[in-house]
């Protein structure tokens, strides 16, 4: 009984829901169909025409808000005079100084934004005001980006569209849009490199060439609405959010004091800022192409440490190779290496432990690091060996073989001349 | 013995084995300054039988498939005691067996063996030898590793250069357009079912024929009113016995010096090595393929070497029937047209391994 009260409830509730729906439904493409902002400036030419061509696709409009939501004025009316007047609200273009508030007026608003997508920030304007952009355009700057810059207009698409400028894979670009243009960041004084620096770095090459959107993109070191270049003491800060661990270690480092005083960029004073190349191991020590002898000197003591540091991995590097072709020549060979595959692969993971463990710059700390990732390359070498002497053992035992099938055929023709002479000599036979 | 007498006699009683032991014992073979080639016949089905053993043994542990077959050979080599011999032998013996196969089927050619009427023991024989480099061709794929994969796919890549049917053949023998796990599966099929039941019926037709018309006598030596003959038992029957003794002791030395390596897994993803080579029987045919020109005549050079190894099996196939007068002229000719081609498959042979690799 109660299960059929139940289920008449969900019924009743059901039908409501679909006839809700169809009067929504309805209410949306009669508000549409008599859009008459669309109607009329599709029929227009040019800039007053634009607007319209990609509104299909806008994020905005897909969503029931038209022209009138952001723009104001009444879209039923068909005169224009009534249509865009100020009475009926009607705003028409906003000003450079006036769009990050235009469009904060819904996305600022918590309340309101929540019927469309609960989980999208409402702290853009906030962030803005904070950003070089936002400081910049509330002086009157009216050449820094704003929304539309970025996002686009008339045609917004979500962050997640691979077509959307602030598409992660996009972002470098759009960004490039202004700040890659030297006619117009000359009044700013600021490098126009970025981009072509970011498209050479480790960064750009997985995010642009691999597509790993996992990969850095301006917006992840500089951050999006609050937009700015992060302060000398903050780029650790920066690199740690997708690097926690190398940040950690040179947090604790004898670098990081120095390095402020010196005022260098922490992780950027070596790594570089948009041209972050594949680290590889040549950074390190005092030969062609090492960072530490950009501060350290021939003589001093930290030019002795990087050596130092330098030979260490080295030495772990040059002991794995030698256990690897071991461990390979015994596999291609069909000998079994089993677990030693496992114990080379614990000495390959200490030689990429010990590249971040660097960051902290503790010879002491170190050159343990290494020692146990050449205990491991030792034990793997050992073992490669003594299963290589497997092959040895077949071989012996093979050749011992090969002498007892010799006599054999000795025996055996020695036989068959004893017949032969029997058989031309009978006489012989007794 | 005295258990073997009982049960002989036991058997004896049940049927008569008397006709059979008086051939038997009254059996002779011709012996004159060539019957040392007889013995390669006997080598030849040495290997055989070891190939049977040793692949019977591999089967049951062995995987067909592009995901366990590599391991599972790996798995052979290193922890089921003594697979690592059993797969060194049968590795070796495999292409021991092809290289007797070769030798007896020179001698054979040279001596003149096929002229009437052994014809159909010559037919037996060609068609032996050809299933032979197909089990040679089938096999090496089955471990699944790097050269057995680069190399099956150049060998597949030329049966689909023949006109028309040649794709067609590409994707029956690959089964699709790549070489993959599905082509692993169907080269075991013909591994151990398809061409050992053809072979077994061949073999036996072929050793039939050998017993019921006895070794033939060269044609030089045919008309010696010295000929001489030795018991089949034990004299021969030792002899042969001496030649598998040999052979074993070959295929011993041989897997002790240089053991069957199992090489990288096959990864199909991976650029082709530099230098992929067939096994070394196909190698002079590979070699002379690569130094034909691109064009011949406006036929492409591919096609017109491939057209000329497919005319040459199909004249060595019916020699018998060619060398209407094996001790005249055309027999002479026959014979120096011979070893020519012992000449050429030779010298290709050595350039093959000689000449510098190319990807």
């Amino acid at each position: 009984m109660a299960g059929d009260k139940m289920k008449d409830r969900l019924n009743k509730i059901l039908r409501a829901g679909s006839f809700a729906a169809a009067i929504a439904g309805f209410l949306i493409l009669s508000a549409r169909a008599q859009d008459t902002c669309l109607e009329c400036h599709r029929q227009m030419e040019e800039d007053l025409q634009t607007p319209t061509l990609h509104i299909e696709a806008d994020v905005h409009y897909q969503r029931g808000i038209s022209c009138a939501g952001c723009h104001g004025g009444d879209p039923k009316e068909e005169d224009p005079d009534l249509s865009m007047s100020p009475a009926k609200g009607f705003i028409g273009v906003p000003k450079p100084q006036q769009l990050p508030a235009f469009c904060a007026r819904c996305h600022s608003d918590v309340e309101y934004m929540k019927h469309y997508n609960p989980k999208l920030p409402t702290d853009q304007l906030a962030q803005y005001k904070t950003s070089v952009h936002g400081k910049r355009l509330a002086k009157g700057d009216t050449l820094v980006a704003t929304c539309i810059s970025c996002h686009g207009v008339h045609g917004i698409l979500r962050p997640t569209d691979t077509r959307s400028p602030v598409f992660k894979a996009n972002i470098p670009k759009t960004c490039a849009g202004c700040h890659a243009d030297q006619k117009r960041m000359a009044a700013y004084k600021i490098p126009t490199n970025q981009y072509h620096d970011y498209l050479e770095s480790v960064h750009g090459k997985l995010l642009l060439e691999k597509k790993e959107l996992s990969a850095a993109a301006c917006t992840d070191c500089h951050g999006n609405h609050g937009a700015s270049p992060p302060g000398l003491s903050d780029v650790a800060g920066a690199c740690g959010e997708c690097h926690p661990s190398n940040r950690d270690l040179f947090e604790k480092s004898p670098h990081k004091e120095p390095f402020q005083k010196a005022k260098l960029p922490q992780c950027a004073a070596c790594h570089g800022n948009h041209k972050v190349l594949p680290p590889t191991d040549e950074f390190l020590g005092v030969g062609e192409g090492a960072v530490c002898i950009q501060c350290h000197k021939s003589g001093s003591k930290g030019y002795e440490t990087a050596a130092a540091f330098k030979a260490l991995l080295d030495s772990l590097k040059a002991a794995t190779v030698e256990a690897r072709g071991l461990v390979k020549k015994a596999e291609v060979a069909g000998v079994k290496v089993g677990l030693t595959k496992f114990d080379l692969r614990a000495c390959e993971d200490v030689i990429v432990h010990s590249r971040s463990e660097l960051h902290a710059f503790n010879l002491a700390d170190f050159r343990a690091l290494i020692q146990d990732g050449m205990t491991k390359a030792e034990r793997v070498k050992k073992a490669s060996l003594v299963s290589l002497e497997d092959l040895e053992i077949r071989r012996k035992g093979l050749i011992f073989s090969a002498v007892l099938i010799l006599f054999l055929c000795i025996g055996l023709w020695l036989k068959i001349r004893k017949l032969d002479r029997e058989r031309e000599n009978p006489s012989v036979k007794s | 013995m005295r258990l073997f007498s009982a049960l002989y006699s036991w058997v004896g009683e049940r049927v008569d084995f008397t006709p059979l032991i008086y051939l038997i014992k009254k059996k002779t073979v011709p012996a004159h300054r060539h019957s040392v080639w007889y013995y390669t016949g006997g080598m030849t089905l040495f290997f055989f039988a070891v190939q049977v053993v040793t692949g019977i043994l591999l089967l049951l542990y062995y995987r067909p498939s592009a995901e366990a077959a590599y391991e599972s050979v790996q798995f052979i080599m290193t922890e089921v005691k003594f697979g690592w011999l059993i797969r060194s032998l049968h590795s070796w013996s495999a292409n021991l067996l092809i290289g007797a196969l070769f030798v007896h089927m020179f001698s054979v050619f040279f001596m003149k063996a096929y002229r009437k009427p052994r014809e159909l023991t010559w037919f037996s024989g060609a068609f032996l030898l050809f299933l032979c480099l197909a089990f040679g061709f089938s096999g090496y794929l089955l471990p699944w590793n790097k050269l057995a994969y680069f190399a099956t796919k150049v060998g597949t890549d030329i049966a689909g250069q023949v006109p028309i049917l040649g794709h067609s053949v590409l994707v029956f023998l690959r089964g699709g357009e790549e070489v993959s796990g599905a082509t692993l599966t169907r080269f075991f099929g013909f591994h151990v079912a398809i061409l050992p039941a053809v072979a077994t019926f061949l073999l036996l037709l072929h050793l039939l024929l050998v017993q019921l018309q006895g070794m033939s006598v060269p044609p030089a030596l045919e008309n010696n009113p010295n000929k001489k003959s030795i018991p089949f038992i034990p004299h021969f029957l030792l002899r042969d016995l001496l030649g598998w003794l040999l052979a074993l002791l070959l295929l011993v030395v041989l897997a002790s010096i240089f053991p069957w390596e199992l090489g990288e897994k096959a990864d199909p993803l991976a650029p082709a090595p530099a230098g992929i080579k067939p096994e070394w029987y196909f190698v002079f045919m590979f070699q002379t393929l690569k130094f034909l020109p691109a064009e011949i005549l406006f036929i492409p050079g591919e096609l017109v070497g491939i057209a000329a190894f497919t005319v040459g099996g199909i004249l060595l196939l019916f020699v018998p029937l060619l060398d209407k007068n094996p001790t005249g002229g055309l027999g002479r000719w026959i014979s120096r047209i011979g070893w020519v081609v012992v000449a050429y498959m030779v010298v290709f042979t050595i350039l093959g391994y000689l000449w510098p690799a190319t990807k």
